[in-house]
C-alpha cells in the first residue's frame, strides 16, 4: 500500500513538473501532446469504471466521449463560451444519454450488451455525421477554447494542460472513493457473480444502470475538455473504432485498477507518437512504411501484456496480483 | 401454527414440458419442511420461483400473507426470504468476511453511498463477523472464499442466505456433493439455525432429511403426491411406488 502511494504521488510530481521540464528543454510541442493523453486518460478511467470494476463490456464509450464534445462544442459555437456551463452541460447530456442506453441494452447479458452498445453508439456516429448545421461529417471547428474565467488563459497551453491535470484527478480520487464506498462493493459483487449479488439482496440492474450513468458523465467530461483542446469536433471521436481504441487502452493499463485507465492512454497514445513520428532509421529501411501502420506497433505491445502482464502495466506495480479489487 | 409461505396451484412450463403442475404447498413458522422428489420432478424450478428468478406461469405465492407472486428477487429478499444454491455460488476473489458483509449491507440501508469508504461501517463488519462465527468459518474469516475446501464452501453458500436476516431460508440442495462428514456439518448447522427461521429444505441425501424435517412433501413430475410428517412419509404406499426405494425407507 505504501509503495503504492509512493508511485502515485512520484508520478503527480512528475505531472506536475512535465510543462515546465518541457518548456525549458524547449520542447512546448509536446505540452499539447500530454494534454491530450490526459483527457484520453480520463476518457479510459471512465470505461474502466463500467468495464474493470462493473464488468460490463461496453463497446459503444466513444457515444459519450463523443456527444460531450460535440455538446461542449456547439455550446461554444453558439456562444455559450463559459467551461462552467458548457462541462457540466455536456457531461449532463451524456449522463442523460447513458442512461437511456443503459436502460435499454443493461437488460441484456454477454455478447448481446457488447452488440447492442456498439449499435448504439453508431447510431450516435452517424447522427453526427448528419447533423449538416454543425459540419456534418467534415466536423466543426470552434472559435477559441471554453473560456474559465478568473484570469485564467485556456489558450495558454500550460494553463490548459493543468486544467486537463486537475480533471483527471478529479476523476480519479472520485473513483477512489467510489470503489471503496458501499456503491463500489456492490458493482464490484456484480460484477463478481451477478446471480448471487441479486439472490442477497441487490436490484442488480439499478446499481448497473447507476454505473453506466456515472461512467457516462465522466466521458463526457473528457470529450468537453477534447472539443477545448483541439477547436475542433469531428464524428470520428464517435466511431466504433473508438471504442475500441478506449477499451485497448483499458487492458493496456489495467482492468478494474485504479490507474489503469491513465496508463493505458499513456502507454499506447505515446507509442502511436513514437512510431508514427520517430522511426527507427533501420527498421526503415527494411519496411518503409512501417510509421503509418502504428497500429502494428499497438497489437504487439496488446500481444505482450496479455501474455506477460495479463493485469495491465498497472499490475506491474502490485505484487498481490489478483486480489485488488479497489 | 401460522403458515409462513403459501404456494397455491404454482405451475409452469417450458415449451411442451411441464416443470411445475399444479403445486401447493405451505412451509409453518418454525418448521423445517423438506422437499424430497426424483431427478427431473421439478425442485429446482420450484425454488427459482420461489425466489423470483422465474416467473411462474400460474398460481400465487404468499409469505406472511403478503403476494410476493410478482415481486423482484431482491424484493423477496427484503421481504425475508432467502436462498442458497445447490451449485455454490460466492464471490470467490473476495474474503469470507467481506462475502458476509455484503449480504449484511443488502438488508441495511441504501447502497447508493459512493463517498464514505464501507472500511468505516464497522456494524457490517461486526455482523458479518457474527454470522461467520455462526457458520463455523471464524478461524477463516480473512480467507478468500474461493480458497476454501468445498465444505467450508457450502457452509458460506449457507451464511450468505442467513447474512441476510431472513425469515424463511430455501436450501436447494446444500449437502450436494458432500461426503458423509462434510455432510455431518450442514445438518448440524441446520439444526443451530433452525430455532431462529423457518426452513424449506430441498434436499437428496434421505438420512439427513429424516433427521431435520418436521414434515416432508414429496414431488413428483411437476405435482406434490404427499405431504406429512416423517413416519407418514415413510408409510405412504404412493411414495413407495413412485420415489423411495425399499432400502431408503427401512432406515
Amino acid at each position: 500500500m505504501s509503495a503504492h502511494r509512493i508511485i502515485a504521488f512520484a508520478g503527480l510530481a512528475a505531472a506536475l513538473v512535465l510543462p515546465l521540464a518541457l518548456q525549458a528543454a524547449d520542447q512546448s510541442f509536446y505540452v499539447g501532446f500530454a494534454s491530450r493523453v490526459l483527457i484520453w486518460a480520463i476518457a479510459a478511467s471512465s470505461l474502466n469504471l463500467v468495464l474493470g470494476y462493473g464488468g460490463m463490456i461496453s463497446f459503444g464509450h466513444a457515444a459519450f466521449v463523443g456527444t460531450g464534445a460535440y455538446v461542449s462544442g456547439i455550446l461554444i459555437a453558439e456562444g455559450v463560451t463559459s467551461a462552467w456551463i458548457g462541462w457540466p452541460v455536456a457531461m449532463l447530456a451524456s449522463a442523460v444519454l447513458a442512461l437511456a442506453i443503459g436502460a435499454a441494452s443493461l437488460r441484456t447479458r454477454g455478447v448481446y450488451f457488447i452488440m447492442i452498445t456498439l449499435a448504439f453508439a453508431q447510431m450516435m456516429y452517424y447522427l453526427v455525421n448528419s447533423m449538416k448545421a454543425y459540419g456534418g461529417d467534415e466536423g466543426m471547428n470552434l472559435p477559441a477554447r471554453a473560456v474559465l474565467g478568473f484570469g485564467f488563459d485556456p489558450g495558454n497551453e500550460v494553463t490548459f494542460y493543468y486544467v486537463v491535470l486537475a480533471a483527471l484527478f478529479a476523476v480519479l480520487y472520485a473513483t477512489h472513493r467510489l470503489v471503496h464506498a458501499r456503491f463500489g462493493r456492490v458493482i464490484v459483487a456484480i460484477r463478481e457473480n451477478e446471480s448471487r449479488a441479486e439472490a442477497i439482496g441487490f436490484p442488480v440492474y439499478r446499481y448497473k444502470l447507476v454505473c453506466f450513468v456515472l461512467a457516462g458523465a465522466a466521458g463526457g467530461l473528457a470529450g468537453a475538455l477534447l472539443a477545448s483542446h483541439g477547436k475542433y469536433v469531428n464524428p470520428s471521436v464517435l466511431h466504433w473504432t473508438q471504442s475500441g481504441t478506449l477499451m485497448i487502452m483499458v487492458i493496456l493499463g489495467g482492468v478494474g485498477r485504479l490507474w489503469g485507465g491513465a496508463l493505458g492512454a499513456g502507454v499506447l497514445l505515446v507509442l502511436e507518437h513514437l512510431i508514427a513520428e520517430h522511426p527507427i532509421p533501420w527498421l526503415l529501411t527494411l519496411a518503409p512504411d512501417y510509421p503509418q501502420h502504428a497500429n502494428l506497433g499497438v497489437g504487439l505491445v496488446m500481444l505482450a501484456i496479455v501474455l506477460y502482464a495479463p493485469q495491465g502495466v498497472a499490475g506491474l506495480f502490485s505484487r498481490k496480483t489478483g486480489k485488488e479489487h479497489g | 401454527m401460522a403458515e409462513l409461505l403459501e404456494i397455491h396451484s404454482l405451475a409452469k412450463r417450458f415449451g411442451g414440458v411441464v416443470a411445475t403442475d399444479d403445486v401447493s404447498l405451505e412451509v409453518r413458522a418454525g418448521e423445517v419442511h423438506a422437499l424430497i422428489g426424483p431427478n427431473g420432478a421439478g425442485k429446482t424450478t420450484l425454488v427459482a420461483q420461489l425466489s423470483g428468478s422465474l416467473a411462474p406461469d400460474a398460481g400465487t405465492i404468499a409469505f406472511e400473507g403478503r403476494d410476493i407472486t410478482r415481486l423482484a428477487q431482491h424484493e423477496r429478499v427484503k421481504a425475508g426470504l432467502a436462498r442458497s444454491f445447490q451449485l455454490t455460488s460466492i464471490f470467490g476473489r473476495l474474503s469470507v468476511l467481506e462475502n458476509l458483509a455484503l449480504a449484511v449491507q443488502a438488508r441495511s440501508g441504501s447502497s447508493l453511498s459512493f463517498w464514505r469508504p464501507v472500511a468505516a461501517e464497522h456494524a457490517l463488519t461486526d455482523a458479518a463477523t457474527d454470522v461467520a462465527g455462526e457458520i463455523g468459518l471464524a478461524e477463516r474469516a480473512q480467507v478468500p472464499a474461493g480458497e476454501l475446501a468445498h465444505g467450508e464452501q457450502r457452509a458460506l453458500e449457507m451464511g450468505l442466505a442467513l447474512a441476510t436476516r431472513p425469515r424463511l431460508l430455501l436450501l436447494d440442495e446444500p449437502m450436494a456433493g458432500m461426503g458423509p462428514e462434510e455432510s455431518q456439518r450442514i445438518v448440524a448447522l441446520i439444526e443451530r439455525v433452525r430455532t431462529g427461521v423457518a426452513v424449506l429444505l430441498i434436499e437428496h441425501d434421505m438420512d439427513a432429511v429424516f433427521r431435520l424435517a418436521d414434515r416432508i412433501s414429496v414431488l413428483v413430475n411437476g405435482r406434490v403426491i404427499a405431504t406429512g410428517a416423517p413416519g407418514e412419509i415413510r408409510a405412504n404406499e404412493e411414495v413407495r411406488k413412485a420415489y423411495l426405494g425399499d432400502e431408503a425407507l427401512s432406515t
